[in-house]
């Protein structure tokens, strides 16, 4: 029988490296998806810290075993501020190709064409 | 104003966060309508003069609140101030020890010429500077007051959010070329950060530094070496901002693209890096933190000696005046994480007196880097020949000042910040390499500057015709010599100021002192945190 702590970890592991490979790309568009993937595996990550509870109470009720409630909370911090750096990060990226006429992350088109998405 | 001082005296830690932010949301009720209006409206200008005044008096307050924090934090007592006075380690508390309350002192030292230059005509070239400005404060202060991990990752996030705007305005290509880099290099980091602060929380339950540093120490087995790869993270994240190598490649384009107020405040954003490397790595991480203890000493002298040597030859390499500040900037960085990286109060006591220096040295540097440019036409800060500046006898001589000191030549505090890490690292380990890279690095620093200050003065070309070009203002070479005036009293005020370093130190090490303060007497009564119910 399979832990949910592994299917939590292999699944949080897989989302971080699509994270990761899109933000290594060239244009801002998988860029900005990249750091948003990353940002879910992360606050996953974060919910996950404080372990995986099952048939746990909520804290408000207080007896036998109680949920940890920080890392939620601490999770929803770190939703909203990801929600706006989000936001921002993806108006930059609009007026950044608005500014320099492309949307690569260096402002301009690479040389060499080939393979250089 | 007894009831004031009183107000101060109770909730001061508070009020250096809450100042700037009342002061960015008042800013933002005046109104900014930016170029729109610029051009011809009466009412835009009377607006404009209002921000500047209350930007100017509210910084020119923190400046004055700062000064108080450091004489209250020199009568020797820490102040935890508990925010909606929840017990810690429950709630978030606001410690003002000796090195919060020096580090927003410095704040307040970089802030106050640079909003003053700043009003010198930058304010105006894009909306909102002014609020912006007072969030980043806010963010500083909040970052170097906040005694709670999770709460220093919030800081962070303010004051980032607030460069990434500053960073843009004035707009242009290059800033938002350099600027995208900048945002999602920084937004990989937060990421990283809350993985690290993630995994601390796992193995010890709790965010509070205080109360961290003493849980970290009992962790034993496989929590320890959990903790020790969480310290490592941090150090990335921290490393980041400091501008570490192999982490610094996004500061001297960013730097360099930043107009020259938001680059000359950018240069205590390094040294938020450098302060979270002390506060983590120091507090928690420790020489007492049990089977944690020191990890990332194996890394930190490297990485800071790398960096101090990488960042001056790129200062030499440098084409542009900007490059070849922020590249300084990387290379002092270095020098002083070195003295911290070597783990002994002695060495972090003086490299807290070099962070001082450096600081204020970088950003006069930024500001008159740009008075320089401004003189020499469509060359700008190139550093090729081109006409002669317009005031070359006070600019070169601020220009050789600022040499001297950012180099370390004697009687300028840069010597004496370089005199005490040489001595302080007398008889350890090391002391080789860091006296071979701290006096390397100095003479290479004295070339290259040199070199730019040769170009720009000497290998001078006739005027295409006629000097078009005027002289700087009085406003901005106030702002510059506000900061040449700071690091003489700085080498005036040595013995003051390093006895302040030194008891931070001590003060550092004194984990016993700072639980009391913070915790109270709750210490270690409470289970460890281990996933069992």
């Amino acid at each position: 029988m399979i832990s949910m702590e592994i299917l939590v970890a292999s699944g949080l592991g897989l989302v971080t490296a699509a994270g990761v490979y899109l933000l290594l790309r060239g244009r801002t568009f998988p860029v900005v998806l990249g750091l948003t993937l990353i940002g879910y595996a992360v606050n996953v990550f974060i919910f996950v810290m404080g372990r995986l509870w099952s048939n746990a109470n909520p804290l408000l009720i207080g007896e036998g075993a109680v949920a940890d409630p920080l890392p939620q909370a601490l999770v929803l911090t770190a939703i909203v501020i990801g929600f706006a750096t989000t936001g921002f990060v993806i108006e930059l990226a609009l007026r950044s190709r608005h500014e320099n006429g492309s949307d690569h992350v260096d402002g301009r088109e690479p040389q060499g064409g080939e393979g250089v998405r | 104003m007894n009831m004031l001082l009183d107000l101060w005296w109770q909730h001061g830690p508070v009020l250096a966060v809450v100042l700037p932010s009342l002061t960015a949301v008042l800013l933002l009720l005046i109104g900014d309508d930016g170029g729109m209006a610029a051009q011809g409206g009466q009412h835009e200008t009377g607006r404009l003069r209002w921000r500047r005044r209350v930007a100017l008096s509210s910084a020119l307050l923190g400046l004055l609140m700062a000064v108080g924090m450091v004489w209250r934090a020199s009568q020797g007592d820490l102040l935890a101030y508990r925010l909606g006075e929840w017990p810690a380690p429950f709630g978030i508390v606001l410690v003002l020890d000796r090195l919060s309350a020096l580090m927003v002192l410095l704040t307040y030292l970089v802030a106050v010429p640079v909003l003053w230059y700043a009003c010198g005509g930058w304010d105006a070239r894009g909306r909102y500077f002014h609020a912006i400005f007072q969030f980043q404060l806010m963010g500083l202060c909040g970052a170097f007051l906040t005694g709670d991990l999770f709460n220093l990752f919030v800081f962070f996030e303010v004051l980032l959010i607030a460069s990434y705007v500053l960073l843009l305005h004035g707009q242009g290509r290059e800033r938002f070329r350099m600027g995208l880099h900048y945002v999602v290099l920084n937004l990989t980091a937060s990421g990283l950060f809350l993985i690290g602060l993630a995994m601390l929380y796992a193995v010890t339950g709790t965010l509070n530094m205080s109360d961290m540093a003493q849980r970290v120490a009992q962790l034993t087995g496989e929590s320890a070496l959990l903790a020790r790869s969480a310290a490592l993270v941090l150090l990335v994240v921290f490393g980041l901002k400091a501008a570490l190598v192999p982490l610094y490649f996004w500061l001297p384009g960013t730097y360099a693209a930043a107009s020259a107020p938001v680059a000359a405040l950018f240069a205590i954003m390094t040294k938020v890096g450098v302060y979270s490397i002390i506060r983590t790595h120091w507090v928690i991480f420790g020489t007492e933190a049990g089977e944690a203890a020191l990890a990332v000493a194996d890394w930190l002298l490297p990485a800071a000696l790398t960096t101090s040597a990488l960042g001056v030859l790129g200062a030499l390499a440098a084409h542009t005046l900007g490059r070849l500040v922020a590249y300084l900037t990387v290379s002092s960085v270095g020098t002083l994480m070195a003295a911290v990286g070597l783990f002994t109060p002695e060495t972090l006591s003086a490299a807290l007196y070099y962070t001082l220096h450096s600081t204020l040295v970088v950003a006069g540097l930024f500001l008159l880097v740009e008075q320089m440019a401004a003189q020499r036409g469509e060359t700008g800060d190139h550093l090729r020949p081109a006409h002669a500046v317009r005031e070359p006898v006070l600019l070169g001589l601020m220009m050789l000042f600022g040499a001297a000191s950012a180099a370390g030549l004697p009687p300028l505090p840069g010597f004496l910040g370089k005199l005490m890490l040489l001595q302080s690292s007398h008889g350890l380990a090391a002391q080789p390499w860091l006296w071979t890279v701290v006096l390397g690095v100095g003479f290479l620093t004295i070339v290259g500057l040199a070199r730019a200050g040769v170009i720009v003065f000497w290998h001078v070309q006739p005027a295409p015709g006629g000097g078009a070009v005027s002289g700087g203002s009085a406003q901005l070479l106030s702002a510059t010599w506000a900061f040449m005036v700071l690091t003489v009293a700085l080498a005036v005020l040595a013995e003051p100021v390093k006895d302040y370093t030194d008891q931070t130190a001590a003060q550092l090490g004194d984990r016993t002192a700072y639980q009391r303060a913070v915790l109270g007497d709750l210490g270690s009564s409470t289970r460890p945190y281990n996933g069992d119910r």
